[in-house]
């Protein structure tokens, strides 16, 4: 264990909640191969009925942004508030909205 | 002894002590992951236990509940089979005791949830979920390791020529088992033989491994005769009920 070249690779773990609801990230695992994760996933996240599907992907696989781009990514975003849909009168029959 | 408690007691303690045996692991297996997936095993074994003992109770009609037939009875009345109870070794020799006993379970929960009596059913039908995933999960682990490294081949190999030996004892018959058939609960596991002997095979030629020639098969785990190992188990197993009687939690 204490050499870290002889772990198996990471995976990133997706569990849907129940039918209509999409993937949520809850966590990752070792494997050294995708059907083991999988098996990994069910056993380490699916316990408690949290799940009806899972999705694994090796974590190697995640291209994610850099947090010291933060501000040049997301700020710009901050004044624009005209892109929240919060302009529009609601009619009143209109309840699950 | 009603041989329809001595069928459901055969299933309990099956389940119950494969279950301690693998719960054995907690905290020792060779990774987070697979610790996780033997004390999911060891906990549906449990459960399993649980219903069949409780069951095997209720038939009895003597007051004794599922906790007290795990907890006191002596080893030469534990009815389980010889396989169940071999030590756990390294994780190889686990994986093919769980290969082996898995395949077996399954076959054998797919008719019984068939059976007439729905006591026996309804528990079978929810057995047999479990026992379906333990089945993949240990012939996966079978695959690994025996097309895996030089190593981890030759330890799948030693596991399996460990278990091989008390294999036949599962599908052996009984008068106990001719009483369950005729009464609507039990099945007949002579007829299991065939589809064992092919979902094993097919995993081995998987694994690129040898079937185990065949040997003479040690049996007795039914009439109460085990293995040293059994012992030993039920000392730890039994350790707080015996000095504390009836402590709870």
């Amino acid at each position: 264990m204490s050499d870290p070249n002889k772990e198996w690779p990471l995976w990133e773990v997706f569990v849907r909640g129940k039918g209509g609801l999409s993937h949520r990230h809850v966590g990752s695992v070792h494997a050294a191969d995708a059907k083991m994760a999988l098996e990994h996933a069910r056993d380490t996240y699916t316990r408690r009925m949290e799940g009806v599907s899972i999705w694994v992907l090796p974590s190697a696989q995640i291209t994610a942004s850099d947090p010291a781009d933060a501000d040049a990514l997301f700020a710009p975003a901050e004044d624009k508030v005209y892109r929240h849909p919060t302009f529009y009168k609601i009619p009143d029959g209109v309840t699950h909205i | 002894m009603d041989a329809l408690v001595t069928y459901a007691l055969r299933l309990g303690d099956d389940s119950l002590v494969l279950g301690q045996r693998l719960s054995e692991w907690c905290g020792h297996a060779p990774a987070l992951e697979i610790d996780l997936s033997l004390a999911n095993v060891a906990l549906d074994q449990i459960g399993q236990a649980t219903h069949f003992l409780a069951l095997a109770g209720a038939l009895e009609s003597k007051g004794r509940d599922a906790d007290q037939l795990a907890f006191r009875r002596d080893v030469m009345d534990f009815t389980n089979c010889l396989l169940v109870e071999q030590p756990n070794g390294d994780f190889a020799q686990t994986i093919a005791r769980q290969f082996l006993f898995a395949q077996y379970q399954t076959l054998l929960f797919a008719e019984m949830a068939r059976v007439k009596d729905e006591r026996f059913a309804a528990i079978a039908a929810k057995a047999l979920k479990e026992v379906s995933y333990h089945a993949t999960l240990a012939s996966d682990w079978v695959v690994r390791l025996g097309d895996g490294t030089e190593e981890s081949k030759a330890r799948m190999i030693a596991g399996l020529d460990w278990m091989w030996r008390f294999a036949d004892e599962l599908f052996l018959m009984d008068d106990v088992d001719v009483a369950a058939i005729n009464a609507g609960a039990g099945v007949d596991k002579a007829a299991l033989t065939a589809a064992w002997d092919s979902r094993v095979d097919a995993v081995l030629v998987e694994a690129r491994l040898e079937r185990p020639p065949a040997r003479r098969a040690i049996v007795g785990g039914r009439s109460g005769r085990h293995s040293e190992h059994l012992g030993h188990m039920l000392s730890e197993m039994q350790f707080l009920q015996r000095a504390y009687p009836d402590a709870e939690w």
